[in-house]
Order: structure tokens, then sequence, then C-alpha cells
């Protein structure tokens, strides 16, 4: 399975995981680091800086080109994964658990506005084509 | 109005690349394979055991005739002269009379009055077009073939040769005693000692109706196949030159740290030799290692204590597993400086090196 039903994703490639606690994780799906192919780089935001829905936040650097990652959703950065900064190849391997940072969203509202898995899946099929 | 893509072209081992799920990519108009998976593995594989590249995408050229040896002195940059035996391979830039290099290719010597090229794919067309021309003006005594009937295997890596020799037995007494950028025909397999990687290996030219059975056996020995990506980053480690990135009709092979492949003694007279002694190189292609993290990119510009240059290759290097490139630069910049690199938006610090930064496995070159 390659696009998780339990996750909400964006139409530029993130996917977003709502936590118990209130905050949210995001992470590129499958398709993206298909795209890619071998990353080797990640440069995440610190924690501690405020984003903008859609505020280019992160980029990843794979064999073959830059992508920058935008903030799903609006909101405080809490952390980033120390794990993929030091082995980026995580993102390849296991994209739905390599997640690059966490938020707590100021604007709970605009996580109803994201894709269900159903959307998203048409989304990365029709770009393939 | 909807466009029409024309159809690419596929070599005999396309239907082998898409069995093993191939990710495949446009390349020159060539339908071929980036990777089967991880192209880092794939250049791990040909750093440390042995990989195979199709590069039946290349095309072979083969001149034959009692004047084809005069004929390819005053086309080539390099001089054919220096084939001293049949099997001997030559590296040289084909340029235009303003210098400007056409294509750069490797030459064998077949004997018997016989030569072959083998030219890049972009260029193909163009460069059977401009030898054809050439010929024509040079008058008779000259035939041309170009070779679209073989398909070629590149086996690299240090265990390349064991391999090939423990897939095809009957090459290993023909080539065992095969020296570096020589090659000989062995069982309708015309096989080089000769790649673009920095590895040891073999390069194999042979028919059609060969290429998916010896892939097969080749296979089965433990030769991992690689894609067009593991190939680009093992020839940027291994400081070699991508036309149409480091080399195109813009540049001189003397802009580009080739000159040791343009033979000027004796005043041969090549095509675009005139125009070399008249165009004093300014610039050099050089190579950079960033010192920070990121990736450099090609096209990205770089400031030097002595002006401004640009990156015409860059990317990742799994070996070193930091970004290098190969940059044109200003002719004064020393090997050592630290100059700056416009990486997205910033300039990060990179370091200039004398490629190759690595070769035969080895890093050779100081971080």
């Amino acid at each position: 399975m390659t696009t998780p039903a339990n996750l909400k994703y964006t139409r530029s490639h993130e996917w977003v995981r709502s936590e118990a606690d209130g905050t949210v994780a995001v992470g590129i799906t499958f398709h993206a680091q298909e795209q890619l192919g071998d990353i080797v780089f990640i440069q995440a935001p610190e924690a501690g800086r405020k984003v903008k829905q859609g505020e280019e936040c992160a980029v990843i650097e794979s064999v073959k080109a830059a992508a920058d990652i935008y903030a799903p959703v609006s909101g405080e950065v809490i952390a980033a994964n120390p794990e993929v900064a030091d082995s980026p190849e995580r993102v390849n391997r296991d994209p739905y658990a390599a997640w690059l940072f966490r938020l707590r969203p100021s604007q709970p509202a605009e996580l109803a506005g994201l894709l269900d898995a159903a959307a998203y899946a048409k989304l990365a099929e029709s770009e393939k084509r | 109005m909807s466009t029409i893509q024309a159809a690419r072209r596929c070599t005999p081992l396309n239907a082998a690349h898409r069995a093993l799920g191939a990710r495949m990519v446009e390349f020159a108009g060539w339908d071929m394979p980036l990777h089967y998976g991880s192209q880092v593995e794939e250049h791990h594989r040909v750093r440390r055991d042995a990989g195979m590249f199709d590069v039946s995408h290349m095309l072979a050229v083969d001149v034959h005739g009692a004047a084809a040896r005069n004929f390819l002195r005053g086309l080539l940059a390099n001089d054919v002269a220096k084939l001293a035996r049949p099997g001997a391979a030559l590296y040289s830039c084909m340029l235009r009379e303003d210098g400007g290099v056409l294509d750069d290719l490797i030459v064998y010597d077949l004997g018997r009055e016989g030569f072959r090229l083998v030219v890049n794919a972009g260029t193909a067309d163009r460069d059977v077009a401009w030898i054809e021309s050439r010929r024509a003006a040079h008058g008779s005594g000259i035939s041309l073939a170009p070779r679209r009937d073989l398909a070629i295997i590149a086996v690299q890596g240090p265990r390349a040769r064991e391999k090939t020799w423990a897939a095809h037995p009957p090459l290993r007494a023909a080539t065992e005693g095969l020296a570096p950028f020589h090659a000989v025909e062995a069982g309708g397999i015309f096989v080089s000692r000769t790649g673009y990687t920095g590895e040891d290996g073999f390069e194999l030219m042979l028919s059609v109706a060969q290429a998916a059975e010896s892939w097969q056996a080749l296979a089965a020995q433990g030769v991992a196949p690689a894609g067009l990506g593991a190939r680009d980053t093992l020839r940027l480690e291994a400081g070699m030159c991508l036309y149409g990135h480091d080399l195109d009709e813009t540049v001189t092979p003397l802009e580009s740290s080739l000159a040791w492949t343009v033979a000027r003694a004796g005043g041969r007279d090549f095509i675009g030799a005139r125009a070399l002694e008249a165009r004093p190189a300014a610039r050099q292609l050089t190579g950079l290692v960033l010192l920070e993290r990121g990736v450099m990119r090609d096209h990205q510009k770089v400031r030097c204590g002595a002006g401004m240059g640009e990156i015409t290759s860059g990317g990742y290097s799994p070996t070193l597993d930091r970004s290098i490139a190969l940059a044109r630069l200003p002719r004064a910049v020393p090997t050592g400086e630290t100059v700056e690199v416009e990486v997205r938006d910033n300039w990060l610090r990179a370091r200039t090196v004398k490629p190759p930064f690595v070769r035969h496995g080895k890093i050779l070159i100081q971080i």
C-alpha cells in the first residue's frame, strides 16, 4: 500500500499525521520519494520557527534534484527528525515512518482542507502519466 | 491540438531492463534505465564489485580504407598515428573549424586499414553527417559504416573482468593479457578494456542477437545492472567529461582540461588546429568539493578570487558522501583555493581540487 488511509495529504506531496497530543508529523509520500530517487540530504526547519500553510520550510536534495517541502498547515515547528538528518535514505526505504518535522497547528481547521488518501492516490496516479 | 510525442528508440536490452523493474527515462531520444531501485547502491556495487551498463545507445562507426588513417589524422584533435598496433585505443575530441567540440569519442585501431569510432548517442547523427561530409571532401579510398547492428555492454568494477570470464569462459584466454585501453575481437565479441567509471573492466560490443543472452549470463555471475544515474556519478567521481554538460561546441578542449588529448606536435593540420592556436584558453575545467552540506548542480555560479565561473556537472558523490562538481573557472584559480558556489540562494564554500576525485575505489583528493 503506497497511500495509507490514516494520513492526510497535500497537492505538493507531503503527508500529515495527526498525533494524540494535538501536533502533526509531516513527511513526503511514496510517490514523491520515487520521483526524487535516492535522497542524500535533508535540511529541516528549526524548532520554534513559525510557518504559514504553504510556506517553504524544508529542502530535500536527491541524486536527481532539490525539492522544496511546504508547510501543510500553519503552526510552530516542534522538532525535526534527527534520524532522517543522519540517514536521509530512510525516506526512500519507509517514507511514511520517516517523518521530517512536527508542527503544532495554529489553525487546526486547515487540516480538514487537506486531501484524503483516495484523492491523493488519484492525484499521484495522474502525475505518473 | 495535441502534440504527438516521437517514439523513443529502444536498445536490444529494453525488455531486460523492464523485466528488472527499471525506472526508464528518455535520454537523447532513447528509452534508457535510470536505475533499477537505487542508483547509489548501483554506484557502490561498481566501486566495490562489478556492475553492468547497457550503453547500446552509443554508436560505433567503422572507417575503412587505404586513406582511413590519414583521414582520421585530419578529422580528430588527437593523433591516430599514436595507435601503434591493432587493438590500441585513443580518446579524442572531434572539433569544428573554430575549435568548438563536436563530440568526444574513442577510436580503436582494427588493423587492416580499419578503425572504429565510438561516439555519444546524442551527437551520433550529427557526427555521422559531419564525418560523411569530410570524407566526401577528402576524396576516395574511405568507407564509412555506422554499426547500429551492435549492442554495447559495459562491465565495470574491480571484479568485472573475472565475472565477465565466468559468464563467457572462451573470452578468458583472449583477454587475460589485454592491456588497459586496448581491444581484441574474440568469439564474435569486440572486447575493450575501457570504461567510463574510473574502475577496471570491459566494454563488450556484440551483435544484437547476442546481447540479451550475454546480459543474462553476466547477471547470473552477480554483475549488478546499473543505470544512467550511477553511470553519471561514477564518471563524475572519475573526473571524466560528459558531452553536453562539460563539453560542447562553444568550448575548446583547451578550456576543458583536455589539452593532453590535443596532439599538436609536428605541425599536423587537423580540423580546428588553427583556431586553437588563435584562441587562448582563459578558462579551465576544475574539480570542486563542497565544504558544507548541500548539493551543487549544473549551471550554478562560482565566485573565485580571479572572477566568476560556472558548474558544468554537479552532484552527489556516493563514495565521498558529499557534493562534488566540475566547474569552468578562470585559468588563474589555483588548486586548493576556497571558492563560493551559489546553491539555492546561498553562497556555500567549496574547494578547488584536481580531478579525478576517485579512481579504482580510492579517494584521491584531500578534503
